[in-house]
């Protein structure tokens, strides 16, 4: 059974991370990697199966992709708490000569990132020739991705998702971060995208929801259900309901912070709504 | 000069079909992707003797390219396969983060590059492929000129580490290069020594600058004539040491003259030994329908053009 409250610890460590790393720099997108905090924390520390140490390869180990990289925060903060590089470095991001670059990138070689990912729409792609590697090398781990709602009105995941279940690519499990929102405004207003879940099913995908994708034993259920459909001759679809901005007050239901930091004032209510668990760095 | 013997035309795609076929049975990580274009990359033994070696992804570009990158992960050496224009101006942006800045082990092979595409006409005949791929930090940036050497090419890049655009063409052309001739990546090959001019040359231009060369020959011309079947690393050594010697250049390809080989070497020599230029590619215009030589005659890309292009700028030296 997984420790929630260890688990809770790390998710509000992260939220401290990710508010202190944008606001250091002025820059970068706290609303979605806040809404992305709790799957995260769960896939790393819970759902997936991960070899000591990074190597590219990732020979018989799940694997993580993640496609909207503009929220390189949560994910820089959730290597280095699990271990990949040391905390310390998360003071670095965003800076000259730093391997936390804006959006993540191997081309500094941070352990723990295997593609370059910031131009939206190609993740599943490559989440696809991955586990298309797992199965010519009889590895029978996972490939996991993340994408952004809004990401997919980029035409190449439409390419993608018709790829991989026509190609029966069973080892993938695709989670969609439903939070209705994209720089210019709702999801709804910007291009509707109309019912995602009977999208991906018309493509012959395996879908489930998650509902409440900021509570983590919902993430966790939901993602242990999402494991069991793997391996059933189709793709697996989560469609991931979240809150941008999730656990700062004044920073959920709304998109204005999607690509904005907060001032010294906001950082220091936000981190007071997060008080310290694990250790800032 | 030098005597060349066409073995029997042959079309630069059936190279590299015959280049899979036999990474296909020597190297068990190469696999191959295609856009639905089998038939015109030559793959079907490839394809026949590895079916589980082969992805075909369907009229979906952007997505072969992902893939291809995300096969690299877990060790594998990935093949796509589609026409030129299809390989890089339709996907160029996949290309650029997906596998340049990303570092993967990909080897993107596009047929039918250039003008000799034909029939088809503008749509499909890109001339600015070389450039969109030379551009990009760390691409590797090949064009082989006949049969063999684009079969050896192709087996020879199984063996290179990165990134590598690998371009050749649709028509039967005269095949050359000897048989066993070994491909180093970024090595020039010296055709014929000369004196008077050096012309580089290369894709299905090379055989026009031997042709161009036999022709000088007769008007008491000594050409030095060079295959530069890598475009990217340049052999800036080679193209030195002959201009040196002989004082003046033309530059031949299959491309526009902006962003090709002859821009490349244009560059090189403006800043280590400013040299009289001219250039034998297209001059900044789309092509047409027509016969790949009704083709290469209009839009200046022979032989003839060669000649004319060599004594035009040996009055400039």
């Amino acid at each position: 059974m997984p420790n929630i409250k260890e688990l809770q610890d790390n998710v509000i460590q992260t939220r401290r991370d990710i508010l202190r790393m944008v606001h250091k720099v002025n820059s970068g997108h706290p609303g979605g990697s806040l809404g992305c905090t709790e799957f995260f924390v769960a896939l790393y520390h819970e759902i997936m199966e991960l070899n000591e140490g990074f190597d590219m390869d990732g020979i018989n180990e799940d694997l993580f992709f993640l496609s909207n990289g503009h929220i390189s925060p949560v994910f820089y903060s959730v290597l280095a708490r699990k271990g990949y590089f040391p905390v310390d470095e998360l003071n670095t991001f965003r800076l000259i000569d730093s391997r936390l670059q804006g959006h993540p990138t191997t081309h500094e070689g941070l352990p723990g990132v295997r593609i370059a990912s910031g131009s939206l729409g190609q993740g599943m792609s490559v989440a696809i020739g991955a586990a298309q590697a797992k199965k010519l090398n009889g590895d029978a781990k996972l490939i996991y991705s993340l994408h952004g709602d809004g990401e997919l009105q980029e035409g190449q995941n439409w390419e993608a998702i018709m790829y991989a279940s026509g190609k029966k690519v069973d080892n993938l499990i695709a989670t969609i971060d439903l939070n209705g929102k994209q720089i210019d405004g709702a999801t709804d207003d910007v291009l509707p995208m109309g019912n995602l879940k009977a999208k991906f099913e018309a493509f012959d995908w395996d879908v489930l929801e998650i509902k409440e994708g900021n509570n983590l034993e919902a993430v966790i259920k939901g993602m242990q259900e999402a494991k069991s459909r793997t391996g059933k001759g189709k793709p697996v679809c989560v469609l991931l309901y979240t809150e941008m901005g999730n656990g700062i007050d004044f920073m959920m239901h709304t998109h204005a912070w999607h690509g904005k930091a907060p001032n010294d004032e906001q950082l220091e209510n936000a981190l007071s709504q997060n008080a310290e668990t694990l250790g800032d760095y | 000069m030098t005597k060349y013997v066409d073995q029997g035309k042959n079309d630069t795609r059936s190279g590299y079909g015959a280049g899979m076929t036999e990474l296909g049975r020597t190297n068990p990580n190469v696999v191959a992707l295609c856009a639905d274009l089998v038939g015109s990359l030559k793959i079907q033994t490839f394809i026949d003797e590895n079916p589980e070696r082969f992805f075909q992804v369907g009229i979906a570009e952007a997505n072969m390219m992902g893939i291809a990158a995300g096969l690299t992960i877990g060790g594998k050496i990935p093949f796509t396969g589609t026409f030129a224009n299809f390989s890089t101006g339709r996907v160029y942006d996949q290309i650029r983060q997906s596998i340049a800045y990303s570092g993967k082990n990909v080897k993107i092979c596009a047929s039918h590059a250039g003008i000799t595409l034909g029939e088809d006409g503008a749509t499909h005949q890109i001339l600015e492929d070389i450039g969109l791929m030379k551009m990009l930090p760390g691409m590797v940036v090949i064009n082989p000129c006949d049969y063999n050497q684009t079969k050896a090419a192709t087996i020879a890049i199984a063996d290179y580490d990165g990134p590598v655009y690998l371009r050749f063409g649709r028509p039967k052309v005269a095949n050359f290069t000897p048989v066993d001739q070994k491909f180093e990546i970024g090595k020039a090959l010296m055709l014929n020594e000369g004196t008077d001019v050096t012309i580089v040359a290369t894709g299905h231009l090379v055989w026009e600058a031997l042709t161009a060369c036999e022709n000088l020959e007769a008007q008491g011309i000594s050409a030095e004539v060079i295959n530069i079947h890598t475009i990217k690393p340049l052999d800036s050594e080679a193209v030195l040491k002959s201009v040196k010697k002989t004082g003046c250049i033309v530059t031949a390809e299959e491309h526009n003259y902006l962003g090709g080989l002859g821009e490349s070497i244009a560059g090189m020599l403006a800043t280590r030994y400013p040299t009289p230029q001219e250039f034998v590619a297209t001059q900044d215009t789309f092509g047409e329908s027509g016969t790949p030589a009704q083709l290469m005659e209009k839009y200046g890309l022979n032989n003839k053009a060669i000649e004319k292009a060599v004594l035009k700028v040996m009055t400039r030296k």
